[in-house]
């Protein structure tokens, strides 16, 4: 039964996704940007002709994880903001009281809702993601070390995102939930980016501001590791001990220990979403 | 099997089946607002109770809190026998929410698949699309929900309301977006559920509707039960107003015998008990047509549920079954 409801939720929610705009919105931003990506890239290949094969691969593999960091920003936003809306909206609206007034827990209603979003969001990021990919192929000849692995933890990274929407969604007003789940999303990035600088400068308390940011909010961190993934690994070589980790460079790939915690967090945080939709009166 | 086990299951079949509702004691406060102050009340199997009272009386509460929808802070629930905290109790519940909206992007047929699924049962496509059928919706069956106007919105959730078998339907106002075809529509529908055996708990403000169709009243008011009873038990007495000529004493002894008699020069009142027995009125007749009174009119008139209703709310108190 409560298996049935997931699942019949699931689809419901895919459904909405297809029939409603927002998947043309998505798929007109997301050709945008590869289409301006594919014209970049061809732009490297005619304008840096000189370069050695070695040195177009490394400007490739770091213009790739540039547009990557795009078009996992477009995937994260488009379902931060529509985890929230769509749950809290169906409550306001009264969608949801006759949803809700069937023999099904809310707990299954809200897992269902998770899934198909999570669906939804690791769909665009798998479909996406491998069209840049094969752009870049297409048109600069350079091929990341590990696609899937890299494509896996950008759909994880949507779905840390959209797990935090829901909880917020439950907590505060619907609007608000987006706006502080993509604040948070750009905090933890910022933060990133100032432990990158701790750990280039060796200040370990400016360094540690990154590491707690990424144990916080796991976004910064599995887009690290998706660009581990992503770039040349000759590129590591070349920048050496001097540069350490960057928004746009990642030295090492991410340890299981730091994937087990993603679980766990977002198993957390959808069990906290699940308790606070249960104890609501609608 | 042993001798004991099958006496108790035999036992059991036995008992009368357990109420379609049964609630006790349901308390709900918003912050510093009480919603709900101790209702109790009960829907037998297969019996059509409304739910009457004025706005903010705390009647969209009380069916929110049946069906699972608001926690209540104490009072138990039993739906047709099981305790409502456990969601299978709504497994034949079929329920029209005051504020109805259905999923825009889907069509009606969609609607009702959907909800054949969550409820957990099988219903041919046939039978559902009769359902559409039902409320008038036939010819809309693949349009998009979101294209319809309120009043066929409200049409789909009494579809969606009876889709799924139900043997108790909860319908929160299902006349205010209709027009009055659609509310002769669903005075038919809530017959031929009645006449199905289905139990219906109908909260409505159109007391007319109320009072043709239901068995039993249950009247709200500032959360707790102002009074409940049946429509006989509710309405009290009944009146027989006469216009007469020549009333002598005696005559006017056989009219307050008759009941409570209030005169204003000819025209004549007596208070009648509920019941009707078919004699009291023609034998009144006979005695005074006897006693040489000349009978110019007499009028039979009954209080109506309207009248009733202002008066219990009113007076704060009903004296109908509390």
């Amino acid at each position: 039964m409560i298996v049935r409801t997931v699942f019949t939720i699931a689809a419901l929610t895919l459904q909405e996704a297809a029939r409603r705009r927002v998947l043309r919105a998505l798929a007109v931003l997301t050709v945008v940007l590869l289409a301006l990506s594919a014209w970049g890239f061809s732009r490297i290949d005619a304008e840096f002709g000189g370069l050695t094969s070695g040195e177009a691969k490394a400007v490739a593999s770091i213009v790739l994880n540039l547009v990557m960091f795009g078009l996992s920003m477009i995937a994260a936003l488009g379902t931060a903001f529509l985890a929230g809306p769509t749950l809290a909206g169906e409550i306001e609206s009264g969608i949801a009281l006759a949803v809700l007034g069937r023999p099904v827990r809310r707990a299954a209603v809200l897992v269902g809702k998770w899934l198909g979003l999570v669906t939804f969001g690791g769909s665009f990021v798998a479909v996406a993601g491998l069209a840049q990919l094969l752009i870049v192929r297409a048109t600069v000849g350079y091929w990341p070390p590990k696609p899937a692995t890299g494509l896996v933890l950008l759909a994880a990274q949507t779905t840390v995102l959209l797990t935090l929407g829901l909880l917020l969604s439950n907590v505060i007003s619907p609007m608000a939930s987006g706006i502080v789940a993509v604040g948070l999303f750009g905090a933890t990035w910022v933060a990133g980016v100032v432990g990158s600088v701790g750990e280039a400068l060796d200040n370990a308390s400016v360094a540690r501001i990154g590491t707690v940011s990424r144990m916080l909010l796991p976004t910064d961190g599995l887009w690290h590791g998706a660009m581990n993934s992503f770039q040349d690994p000759a590129l590591l070589r070349q920048a050496g001990s001097g540069f350490g980790e960057s928004p746009f460079l990642s030295m090492a790939p991410l340890t299981s220990t730091y994937l087990a915690w993603t679980g766990l967090w977002v198993a957390v945080m959808l069990g906290l979403a699940a308790m606070a939709y249960h104890r609501r009166d609608l | 099997m042993t001798a004991g086990s099958t006496a108790a299951e035999r036992l059991l079949t036995e008992l009368p089946p357990s109420p379609a509702v049964w609630c006790s004691g349901l308390r709900k406060r918003y912050r510093r607002q009480t919603a709900v102050d101790g209702v109790s009340f009960t829907v037998g199997r297969g019996e059509v109770v409304g739910l009457l009272g004025p706005n903010g009386a705390g009647k969209t509460s009380v069916i929110k809190i049946l069906l699972g929808l608001v926690r209540p802070d104490a009072g138990e629930v039993l739906l047709l026998g099981r305790p409502a905290r456990n969601p299978d109790a709504r497994a034949d519940v079929g329920y029209l929410p005051e504020l109805f909206r259905y999923q825009p992007w889907l069509t009606p047929a969609e609607v009702l698949t959907l909800h054949v699924r969550l409820a957990g049962i099988a219903v041919p496509a046939q039978e559902r699309r009769g359902c559409l059928a039902l409320v008038g919706l036939a010819g809309r069956a693949d349009d998009r929900v979101g294209s319809f106007s309120k009043g066929m919105q409200q049409r789909l959730g009494l579809a969606v309301a009876l889709v799924a078998r139900p043997q108790l339907v909860v319908l929160d106002e299902p006349t205010s977006a209709l027009d009055p075809i659609g509310r002769a529509d669903v005075r038919d529908l809530l017959i031929s559920l009645k006449d199905r055996g289905v139990a219906v708990l109908l909260n409505s403000h159109l007391i007319g509707e109320v009072e043709r169709v239901c068995d039993r009243v249950v009247i709200l008011d500032k959360g707790r039960v102002a009074a409940s009873g049946t429509l006989s038990e509710l309405l009290g007495q009944r009146e027989l107003r006469l216009r007469l000529d020549g009333v002598t004493a005696a005559a006017e002894a056989r009219l307050a015998a008759a009941g409570r008699l209030t005169r204003t020069g000819n025209a004549f009142t007596v208070m009648l008990p509920a019941e009707q027995d078919g004699t009291t009125v023609p034998e009144l007749v006979a005695d005074l047509v006897g006693l040489g009174v000349r009978i110019h009119a007499v009028e039979p008139a009954r209080i109506s549920l309207e009248e009733r209703l202002l008066d219990i709310l009113r007076t704060g108190q009903g004296e109908g079954r509390q």
